[in-house]
């Protein structure tokens, strides 16, 4: 038995070891991002691609921003939509001017094999089950613009804090279609049939991204750069992403 | 007591508390009536209250029973049934939420069936209530679980033998001996369904007066509007101290 618990305290003894020697070589100046939680995928496979060492903290928007104010340590902040981004800059927390380095569309999303036969945002919807995001936040607020171009009253059985909810509702089969992100939506997969919507384009999501001001400006605008060079783009464009 | 367990008796109170004071702190006081009987907050609080009400109806009419056969179960029947019983009550309420939904839901285990009949639990009241319960129901059931083992059945057993037929020893001794248990049991209950939010989310949606429940909104307006939000937590805040201070009252030992 105090065999066992010998060897268990060297292997511990050993990782902790090996953990503080990763932690110290990784002490190099490498950016911490701060960014809007759909840029999860993309920015990690650009880190990896460019084989840099990122330090990403992904969440909501706004959230991020709160933490910005209250003194979080970061070099770059990337928000999912243009009023978070300005938020950030009325909040002094920005460094210099923000750059748009993407887009993202609305797209109608259904379950595999559009059980309910949703053919748009038109009459199909009446009486399927329709998922979208809460008009409180942005993609809500995204979605209730599209509803008055297109002309529609949208009558949903539920109204989502996060587009990731309203995604989840659809690919569970729990509801008949649900309004996303185009990149939501090419994550997905095969899980969901994407419908596009005409009149999306007018409502188009920005993306920007920002210096933050007491980061390190060098690595700062290294990650800007590379997220705004042709192979940061294709590969944003790969992830479903509409161009800057 | 040594008196060195006042110290982390200090650090262990703080840590409870300061993180209620600090909300306390940053409430809008001044504008909390406005805030408070807005529309969306008061059918919120509604839909909240109306739900835990029949979760814990639905907690008491289907916990009693549970915890009376469990409390009459000895050995690995025993363990096995209190564990199964205890494990939606320490579940991550996210997971929860998943389990409901791979069951309940449309396509869920049970749910295609109940779908072929044409009914659909996912965005209904009923599936707040479903989330309550499930989550809920095991704090009745281990309390009272706990209390009718403790009672040695004397009393009970002195009623049948009067003559008392095995339900009225049920009503009339049983159950009034159980009553401390019962109330707090049951107030435990009330407050686990009323904080329910991953269970919720997850399985049954948010939409304003059918879904949507106080901590769901809470989590939607803190988007938007902190103060609000601030606000409709104190709510919760305060019914949770109701519901603990009532459950407290009945829990006193009986002074003699």
């Amino acid at each position: 038995m105090n065999h066992y618990v010998r060897r268990a305290a060297a292997v511990l003894l050993a990782a902790t070891l090996i953990g503080a020697a990763a932690c110290s070589a990784g002490e190099e100046a490498h950016p911490v991002v701060f960014a809007a939680a759909s840029l999860t995928n993309p920015f990690a496979d650009l880190a990896e691609n460019a084989e840099v060492n990122v330090d990403y903290s992904f969440g909501g928007s706004n959230g991020l921003v709160d933490q910005l104010v209250g003194g979080a340590p970061a070099d770059v902040f990337a928000s999912a939509n243009t009023a978070t981004m300005d938020r950030a800059v009325e909040e002094g927390v920005t460094a210099g001017e923000p750059v748009r380095f993407a887009t993202n569309l609305l797209v109608l999303v259904t379950p595999a094999g559009n059980p309910a036969g949703i053919t748009g945002l038109d009459e199909s919807l009446d009486g399927a089950k329709l998922v979208i995001c809460a008009p409180e936040v942005p993609c809500g607020a995204a979605t209730a613009a599209l509803a008055e171009t297109v002309g529609i009253t949208l009558e949903p059985v539920s109204e989502e804090s996060a587009v990731t909810d309203v995604l989840g509702k659809v690919t569970s089969g729990e509801a008949d279609a649900g309004l996303v992100y185009a990149t939501d939506a090419a994550g997905a997969g095969e899980d969901v049939e994407t419908l596009e919507i005409p009149e999306s384009s007018q409502h188009v999501n920005e993306y920007w991204i920002v210096a933050v001001k007491g980061g390190d400006a060098d690595s700062a605008s290294s990650f800007i750069e590379l997220v705004t060079a042709a192979a940061g783009q294709e590969l944003l464009a790969d992830f479903g992403f509409g161009p800057a | 007591m040594p008196r060195w367990t006042w110290l982390p008796f200090a650090l262990g109170l703080t840590f409870l508390v300061v993180p209620l004071a600090g909300m306390l702190a940053r409430v809008p006081w001044a504008e909390l009536p406005a805030l408070l009987v807005s529309h969306e907050a008061v059918e919120a609080l509604g839909l909240s209250l109306l739900t835990c009400v029949v979760a814990t109806a639905v907690s008491l009419v289907l916990g009693v029973p549970l915890a009376l056969a469990m409390s009459r179960m000895t050995g690995r029947t025993a363990v096995v049934v209190r564990t199964l019983v205890t494990i939606p009550m320490v579940l991550p309420p996210v997971v929860a939420g998943l389990a409901l939904l791979s069951t309940l839901g449309r396509r869920g285990l049970v749910g295609q069936h109940l779908s072929a009949w044409g009914i659909e639990i996912g965005f209904t009241t009923v599936a707040v209530v479903c989330a309550q319960v499930f989550v809920a129901m095991p704090f009745l059931v281990i309390a009272l679980e706990g209390a009718l083992r403790a009672d040695s059945g004397d009393y009970g057993t002195v009623a049948a033998n009067l003559g008392a037929s095995p339900t009225r020893v049920l009503w009339r001794v049983t159950l009034p001996m159980s009553m401390p248990a019962l109330v707090s049991g049951a107030a435990l209950t009330f407050a686990r369904a009323l904080g329910e939010f991953g269970a919720t989310l997850t399985f049954a949606g948010s939409l304003a007066g059918t879904t949507r429940t106080l901590p769901l909104l809470v989590y939607l307006t803190r988007e938007q509007d902190t103060d609000l939000a601030l606000a409709l937590a104190l709510v919760l805040v305060l019914v949770a101290l109701v519901v603990v201070a009532v459950s407290a009252r009945f829990n006193r030992p009986v002074s003699t």
